[in-house]
């Protein structure tokens, strides 16, 4: 994707205790935008008072140490957390004009358009290789199978599994490996050309190969689609990321937002202590 | 969506994208509307499904608690037409019956599902699977099974043909309930009793069979609940019989055979009799099934 | 769980109480299945030659023949075995969509919290004794079907050409929708409990895509437990098929090939219960065929249930104690 030729915004590197703007860079347009999102479960926060904004083409990675609230803020931007009866999402997830919460927009169309990379390769396991591909553009009602199979071939060849799978898109998805698997998962939700994609720790549960041919992936994939990343794993953010997302459980145990900036700025130069003391490996 | 300054049909990418999203927001109400169709259909057939169970657990409580009476559990049976009966020779008669099949099958089972539990191989398989397979055999089969065994041979119906029919039909089920119960205690159990010099035999008696008891006396009693409740096998073996009888080598009476005669009769109090025995048979059978989670839960909550 | 560890041969007595040597108590264990595998032997072999004289009086086909009756010594059994394929088809055509269905608002459309009674109470009508079913169906079911249900059929499903005949209660419907209600809880307690052990990932995977509800049953969860499920059918069908007092109490005990759902007909279960005292001869020799043929196809639909449903779930479990 071309970046517009639009006047560099001053949206980098901000820091959120002194209001401070300590970057000017050229950035695409904010494709979601998150203002003091709070998710609570039966009065419990998760998470608190989160705003940042997410910008076309880049790649946003959410870290932190475990329980900080990344998977939990992740899932409230496709509004996975509907299925729960004690959950509620306060504050304002805007994808493009749209409101994702709002009472006239519906989940269901949502997530065509924000789709969502597991932990875990979960391919479906009664479906072949191409109607896993094709799964999501089925259950959005498409029908016409030249749309299906362009989409599918576009998504297995951007998902870089397109070679090794082309001769065998009937096997079922069982017969692939786990690195495949989850590259096979991210086709899956390539193929409905969302405008974001969300990734949950999409690599933690592969072997160190694997996670490197995804890790390059994902790097090609921001051409194509904006990319929200979950990671506990720091290496992995600064190899990845444009920019980062810092959570850290506060003291009512909800995850808070301590720091939002360009990666390399975020690592190198923080301006919390907080972030400091995180990139610096002195807590997990 | 961000704006661009270039053609966008231009990229097949954004293109795709518009088309799957026109298709998707076009039959968005269609496939919302066929949705709830579905899923109303699924509350719709729940709710078929309890009407029937729920009616026949109430039509045998209303129309057999009239006929418990303190005569009803004291009397035996009468003919049409006498009052005053009862079912207490059924009562004997079941009751007999249970506690000989219980007797002979428990101790017999659970040394088979001791057996399983310890074997792998081949010839564990094919007695594990044939056990299961006998758990769904027709009972019919297998109470002619006991007449060809039993009454045949000792020339005549008895309440031991019946007890050796039910038996058969509660042995695979303790045999797998014993196996499962076993199979679930900790291998480190065991393993502790033969580090210290333990042999099989006194392991599984002091060890195994201990720690497994949650789960065998959930088995065994869900077993029994099911060998009370046969009546298929009893018309075959035991006959009936309108006196009090104690000893089981002779035609007994019991409470499905009393429920099944009745049942075709034209006559009230028949009918009044059946009832009330459906609602005993009933009520002992669920009390059986749910003492039976009920010690699984309490037993399994002691253990952690 | 196999106890591998090594262990003490010898069958020296220990601390004054008998104990026995690994030696002899794997002996007597291995002799005690032996009794069992003894006892099922017993079983089929007794079965086999207690109808041998009729397959030698009679040849082989009569157990296909369409005539039973022993005046004329005829003992074709073709009525009931088609009675008892008849009346077992009604039961699962009502059972797969009422079952699944029921099944799938327990796993998935029912408040969470009211998930565990419910599924207990459906478990706990499996017990439910089959003769209670019978008294209910004939007492309670039999006039309503005979003033309500019939006629109804007949005037709205007339045309097909399956609702000939007087309306009189008892017959294959009636049977066939007492069995239904009677395999109902061993189906949706199987079904229930594959559907809801579908991994939750494969869900979210399909929520997450855009997924209504709906396509998130109908197109994962579903063919996630469909091994499963067509156990627990098959498992129900056996059921269904061996059942025997239940179907004889309301099949109306006809010998003849049913012309109509309506009309009376039997089954090979209701046929030996119901004839059982009196027979001699090659009569009663033709019941123990007629047990036989029952045997035989209860045992290949078992043993096909049970190869689907494997042994260790909690719901096969169940199934082995739901009264037959």
């Amino acid at each position: 994707m071309i970046n517009p030729p639009v006047a560099p915004t001053l949206e980098g590197g901000l820091n959120l205790n002194t209001g401070q703007v300590l970057v000017n860079e050229p950035v695409g347009d904010p494709v979601m935008r998150l203002k003091d999102v709070t998710v609570a479960f039966g009065g419990r926060k998760a998470v608190r008072g989160v705003s940042f904004d997410v910008h076309e083409g880049e790649i946003t990675a959410l870290i932190g140490p475990s329980g900080s609230g990344k998977t939990t803020l992740l899932r409230a931007l496709n509004r996975m957390h509907d299925t729960v009866r004690s959950a509620s999402v306060t504050g304002q997830v805007m994808l493009g004009e749209t409101d994702c919460y709002a009472h006239s927009t519906d989940p269901t169309l949502l997530r065509s358009r924000v789709g969502m990379v597991f932990q875990r390769p979960n391919p479906f396991p009664t479906m072949s290789i191409y109607e896993n591909a094709v799964a999501g553009l089925k259950f959005n009602g498409v029908r016409k199978k030249a749309l299906l199979d362009e989409a599918a071939e576009s998504a297995l060849v951007g998902a870089a599994l397109w070679d090794s799978v082309k001769d065998r898109l009937k096997a079922h998805a069982s017969t692939l490996s786990g690195g495949e698997q989850q590259r096979l998962c991210i086709a899956r939700a390539l193929a409905v050309e969302p405008e974001v994609l969300l990734m949950d720790e999409p690599t933690s549960a592969l072997d160190p190969i694997a996670t490197k041919r995804i890790e390059e992936l994902v790097g090609e994939l921001k051409h194509r689609v904006t990319i929200i990343i979950v990671t506990h794993n720091m290496q992995q953010a600064m190899r990845v990321s444009d920019r980062c997302a810092f959570l850290l459980m506060g003291e009512d145990k909800a995850g808070e937002l301590i720091e939002f900036g360009p990666t390399a700025k975020l690592f190198s130069e923080p301006t919390d202590e907080r972030t400091l003391d995180y990139v610096n490996g002195r807590f997990g | 969506m961000t704006t661009l300054s270039f053609d966008a049909s231009s990229d097949p990418i954004l293109e795709r994208r518009r088309r799957i999203q026109s298709v998707a927001s076009v039959s968005l109400k269609r496939r919302k509307v066929y949705s709830r169709i579905a899923i109303g259909i699924c509350w719709l057939f729940l709710a078929v499904a309890i009407v029937p169970l729920i009616a026949v657990v109430f039509y045998v409580v209303i129309k057999g608690l009239p006929a418990w009476s303190v005569d009803f559990f004291t009397k035996v049976t009468v003919p049409e037409g006498i009052p005053g009966g009862g079912v207490w020779n059924a009562i004997v008669g079941t009751i007999e019956i249970g506690a000989v099949a219980t007797a002979v099958t428990v101790p017999i089972g659970l040394l088979c599902g001791l057996f399983l539990a310890e074997s792998e191989g081949k010839v564990a398989a094919t007695i594990r699977f044939s056990a299961d397979v006998m758990t769904g055999v027709p009972s019919i089969t297998i109470g002619i099974f006991g007449y060809i065994a039993i009454v045949k041979n000792f020339g005549g119906y008895s309440g031991l043909a019946g007890a050796f029919a039910i038996g058969i039909i509660m042995l695979p089920v303790i045999m797998r309930a014993g196996e499962t119960a076993i199979r679930g205690v900790p291998a480190n159990l065991s393993e502790a009793a033969f580090a210290l010099g333990a042999r099989k035999a006194a392991t599984a008696r002091r060890v195994v069979l201990p720690a497994a008891l949650p789960g065998i006396i959930t088995g065994v009693l869900l077993a029994i609940a099911r060998g009370l409740g046969e009546t298929a096998p009893l018309l075959l073996t035991i006959f009936g019989n309108q006196y009090l009888q104690w000893n089981p080598t002779k035609p007994m009476e019991a409470l499905p055979l009393v429920i099944y005669n009745n049942s075709s009769q034209p006559y009230a109090d028949l009918l009044q009799v059946a009832w009330g025995a459906a609602l005993l048979l009933m009520v002992v059978v669920l009390i059986l099934s749910i003492g039976s989670r009920v010690v699984a839960s309490v037993l399994q909550r002691e253990k952690r | 769980m196999t106890m591998a560890v090594q262990t003490p041969r010898g069958g020296a007595r220990r601390g004054g109480r008998l104990a026995l040597s690994n030696g002899v108590y794997r002996g007597l264990l291995a002799a005690v299945v032996a009794v069992f595998v003894a006892v099922v032997i017993w079983f089929l072999v007794s079965l086999i030659v207690q109808a041998r004289p009729a397959f030698s009086t009679l040849g082989f086909s009569w157990i296909i023949q369409k005539t039973w009756d022993p005046n004329s010594n005829k003992f074709g059994l073709l009525p009931f075995i088609l009675g008892t394929i008849e009346t077992t088809a009604i039961a699962m055509v009502l059972a797969v969509p009422i079952g699944l269905g029921t099944a799938l608002s327990l796993a998935y459309l029912v408040p969470h919290r009211l998930r565990p009674p419910l599924s207990t109470a459906v478990e706990l009508l499996a017990a439910v004794p089959s003769v209670v079913y019978g008294l209910w169906g004939l007492i309670v079911l039999a006039p309503l079907f005979r003033e309500h249900v019939e006629p109804f059929l007949t005037s709205v499903l007339g045309w097909t050409g399956l609702f000939n005949g007087p309306d009189q209660g008892v017959g294959l419907l009636l049977a066939g929708v007492i069995l239904f209600v009677m395999v109902l809880p061993t189906m949706v307690a199987i079904s229930r409990d594959v559907l809801a052990v579908v991994p939750n990932e494969q869900v979210e995977g399909a929520m997450a895509l855009g997924a209504t509800r709906w396509q998130v049953l109908r197109k994962v969860v579903v063919p996630g437990a469909r091994t499963g499920l067509l156990g627990g059918f098959t498992l129900a069908t056996g059921r269904a098929l061996g059942e025997t007092v239940a179907v004889a109490l309301v099949i109306g005990n006809s010998p003849y090939i049913a012309h109509s759902i309506k009309s009376p007909a039997a089954t090979l279960p209701s046929l030996i219960v119901n004839n059982f005292g009196e027979a001699t001869g090659t009569e009663l020799s033709a019941l123990f065929g007629a047990g036989l043929v029952l045997l035989v196809i209860g045992v290949a639909v078992n043993a096909v249930a049970r190869m689907l449903v494997r042994s260790t779930s909690r719901a096969a479990a169940a199934a082995s104690v739901a009264v037959a």
